[in-house]
């Protein structure tokens, strides 16, 4: 069972949340060109890390707020939470 | 190398069993190869064995970071089937059924290769009318398909709950009676033995750590155990995919997941077909030993770990349960879990890249094991003759900035959604 501290909620089981993939993805900006390449970065191509990995959670059984989360993809340790508009430094 | 026969059986029985050759050896990397296969895996096997056997390529090795079969082709439910709507998939994974069928004779191997059929339940009129679409598209693909109603499903498995208070009462279900199962950890055996005794070198304990490549092409790899020199190299590696990937600086349409799977305490013979749940995602097929082999969702977050958590377990044994009530009964033997990789339509790659020299198998999903002797055939033809074949033409890696994806569930690019 994974143990996520959400930032408006606190400690919660995995039960109450749903997952919202890789938080790096950046969206291309609005009003811009973008390239093929942009998009498919954007859309489809992942790094899907080994390690450290920001992703996405959604509180969905609680506050229903997106957040962000720093967790080990190979031990599943979990080392920070972060509102979702939380820059992450 | 010894033919498996009952001769020799009876020969070597007079010496207590003690003089069998080796299935294969242990060899020292060389200094290089015509073609490196990372990952020793079923597919990575499969793929050394065809270049071998249909390609007359011999000079080849296979290169394992731990131990052969170690990985996802000893941590599936073994199922076989080629019950897909979308050509490419119907084909690709009929070709393979083939190979299946021929495979023990083949590899002189006892695959155990069992044709029981696989019947994936409806729960609705909708889901009927989708299954009948399914199976006239797989008939279309010279599959067999039978659509069944709720008593001809009743008649086959009367242990599935058909009361008439059940949240999803079974309204039917598709039937592919030629699909099956076939023992995993010989399908891996048998490919490394025939690859071996043909020259290939089983090569393991030997981590890649990185490749040389030089203006677009390849020129060999480095490891654990030194430097090895290649003209050709094959991706293989399954839920290690995106690892080896960043050493190439290649980003894929490919992110790592964790798949869970489950045995029962072995019982008597009570169910012998695979059935699927048709209103979640949960599967049934009982072993040659009696334990019930069951498994379901992705644990459902991005994970390398190779062994799963409980909530998704007891998700996907809670549906088990409304589709067989009887499972309930049951002690569990064993779970665990295999990381795959999960493309973002859901269907496999394998492709040439844009380095030379270098072959990209990979995006497996939940299907790798069904598609081992297919997947290993045709990445053997992309690799020798250095252009896809027909049957993986579909398979590209720029599908997904083409628009031309094989969306056979049409679940969208959050691979952790089932």
């Amino acid at each position: 069972m994974l143990y996520i501290n959400c930032p408006h909620c606190g400690m919660r089981s995995q039960n109450e949340f749903s997952y919202g993939g890789d938080a790096s993805v950046k969206r291309p900006e609005l009003n811009k060109e973008v390239s093929d390449q942009e998009w498919d970065d954007f859309v489809y191509n992942r790094k899907s890390l080994r390690g450290k990995h920001l992703e996405l959670w959604q509180h969905i059984s609680g506050c229903r707020q997106w957040i962000k989360v720093e967790r080990d993809t190979a031990t599943h340790e979990i080392f920070r939470t972060f509102k979702a508009d939380e820059d992450v430094a | 190398m010894q033919k498996y026969s009952i001769f020799n059986l009876v020969k070597n029985a007079f010496s207590n069993h003690e003089n069998w050759d080796l299935a294969w050896k242990d060899p020292t990397p060389k200094e290089e190869y015509d073609v490196v296969i990372i990952g020793g895996g079923g597919h990575g096997l499969a793929t050394a064995y065809y270049l071998a056997k249909e390609h007359k390529i011999t000079k080849v090795a296979i290169i394992e970071k731990g131990w052969i079969g170690g990985g996802n082709v000893g941590r599936n439910t073994t199922i076989i089937r080629s019950n897909y709507m979308h050509d490419e998939n119907g084909l690709f994974s009929e070709f393979g059924m083939d190979l299946w069928r021929k495979m023990s004779q083949d590899l002189n191997y006892n695959v155990m290769f069992s044709p029981r059929g696989i019947i994936n339940l409806a729960h609705s009129d909708a889901q009927m009318n989708a299954y009948a679409r399914r199976g006239n598209s797989m008939r279309l693909n010279g599959i067999d398909a039978v659509l069944l109603n709720r008593e001809q499903v009743k008649e086959i498995i009367p242990m599935a709950d058909f009361s008439d208070n059940v949240r999803f009462p079974i309204f039917g279900g598709l039937m592919q009676p030629s699909a099956g199962t076939a023992r995993h950890d010989a399908v891996a055996w048998g490919y490394a033995r025939q690859a071996d005794s043909m020259g290939v070198d089983i090569i393991q304990n030997c981590e890649v750590i990185g490749f040389d490549v030089s203006v677009g092409k390849i020129n060999g790899i480095r490891t654990s155990r030194g430097n090895i020199k290649a003209k050709k190299v094959g991706l293989c590696v399954a839920g290690s995919t995106n690892i080896l990937a960043e050493k190439l600086n290649m980003t894929l349409p490919i992110e790592t997941h964790l798949l869970q799977a489950c045995v029962s305490e072995p019982v008597k013979p009570v169910l012998d077909k695979v059935v699927t749940f048709g209103a979640g995602h949960f599967y049934v097929s009982q072993s040659d030993k009696g334990e019930m082999v069951m498994g379901g969702d992705l644990d459902g977050y991005n994970s390398y770990a190779q062994r799963g958590n409980l909530p998704t377990l007891q998700h996907v044994l809670t549906e088990g349960i409304a589709m067989m009530p009887f499972l309930s009964k049951l002690k569990m033997l064993r779970t665990w879990g295999g990381i795959m990789d999960m493309s973002m339509d859901g269907s496999p790659i394998i492709d040439k890249t844009h380095i030379e020299g270098l072959y990209l198998n990979c995006g497996w999903c939940y299907g790798g094991f069904k598609a081992t002797p297919a997947s290993g055939w045709t990445f053997a033809h992309t690799i020798a003759q250095d252009r896809v074949h027909e049957l993986n033409a579909g398979y590209s890696l720029n599908r997904f900035s083409t628009g031309n994806l094989i969306d056979e569930k049409g679940l969208g690019t959050k691979t952790w959604i089932s």
